[in-house]
């Protein structure tokens, strides 16, 4: 996967299959710090003890179609190539929390890419749930969330396509501000 | 075109473009509409599946073609991946294998506006129970 946005739209699938009806997003872009991280919560049916450890395991998945799950492991290499980690939290019935973090300058960490894009394609898509998204820049943060859109947008709905454009639109200005004003 | 940066500019682009919807009327009747679907598990998104979502989104938008656009997971054809299904009202879903951005666009003017089949075409060889 070349870069980190579309394993995010890999565990956000993941949080879907598991009946999620919200799912919080969390991006942080830390340069003084030197880490990325990113953060998927669900509220989803969560997972045993023993589903837990077995998620780093290839072999081991929810379909029945297939015998074989690579999403999380894949980025659980992903992250431990690049000098960090991924920890994953899960309680039958109440959800899932994976936070997976990279060593910003890490000469193998993989482009963040295009992640209001991957954000507005999941909204667009499946307009039965409810995101959040929350993107940090060096501890300024900017969080959009479908319960402001949906209000703001009334009748129309989210999986609109001139609408999602404009969404993504307003996603990738705020962001971009973010990163270029660093006088308060 | 003035960049939308808060949700009160969001709002009143949309009031802007809620004159020329014919859209929230095909939103109340979704089974009029085209309904396509991307394969996005891990095996469709690391082929690429992200890219012929955008592209099929983006014609869809340019054109105004009545479709949505939604994502699945895994639909077991990973050697085939990106696929696409569409399902036309009145017709059997149909699902699409090696679909890139070129294919994404023939899917449209072909398949959707003209009912011409395309090479490419993975056979339904199971029966849902």
């Amino acid at each position: 996967m070349n870069d980190l946005a579309l394993h995010l739209l890999d565990i956000v699938q993941n949080s879907l299959s598991a009946g999620a009806s919200l799912i919080t997003i969390t991006v942080d872009e830390d340069l003084i710090k030197n880490k990325l991280s990113m953060a998927v919560k669900d509220n989803g049916r969560g997972m045993t003890k023993e589903q837990v450890k077995k998620l780093s395991d290839p072999f081991f998945t929810s379909r029945t179609t297939r015998r074989v799950g690579l999403g999380v492991p894949l980025l659980r290499q992903t992250a431990e190539q690049s000098g960090g980690g991924l920890e994953v939290t899960s309680e039958p019935g109440k959800g899932t929390l994976l936070s997976v973090h990279f060593q910003y300058d890490h000469i193998d960490r993989p482009p963040l890419g295009d992640i209001p894009n991957a954000v507005v394609l999941m909204v667009s898509a499946n307009p039965l749930v409810d995101f959040e998204y929350k993107y940090s820049y060096n501890g300024k943060s900017y969080e959009i969330d479908t319960f402001q859109l949906k209000e703001v947008l009334g009748d129309t709905p989210l999986s609109d396509l001139h609408v999602m454009g404009m969404i993504e639109e307003m996603i990738k200005t705020n962001q971009t501000d973010l990163k270029v004003c660093q006088i308060q | 075109m003035t960049k939308i940066k808060s949700l009160d500019e969001l709002r009143q682009k949309k009031q802007q473009l809620e004159q020329s919807l014919e859209i929230r009327e095909k939103s109340n009747h979704p089974d009029s509409l085209v309904q396509i679907k991307v394969a996005m598990a891990t095996c469709g998104i690391a082929s690429g599946a992200r890219t012929v979502m955008n592209a099929l989104v983006e014609k869809i938008r340019n054109e105004k073609i009545p479709a949505v656009v939604t994502q699945t997971g895994c639909m077991g054809y990973c050697y085939a991946e990106p696929t696409v299904e569409v399902k036309k009202p009145g017709h059997d879903p149909v699902v699409f294998s090696y679909v890139d951005v070129k294919k994404a666009e023939e899917i449209i003017d072909k398949y959707i506006k003209n009912n011409e089949l395309l090479d490419g075409i993975l056979p339904a060889n199971y029966q849902t129970i």
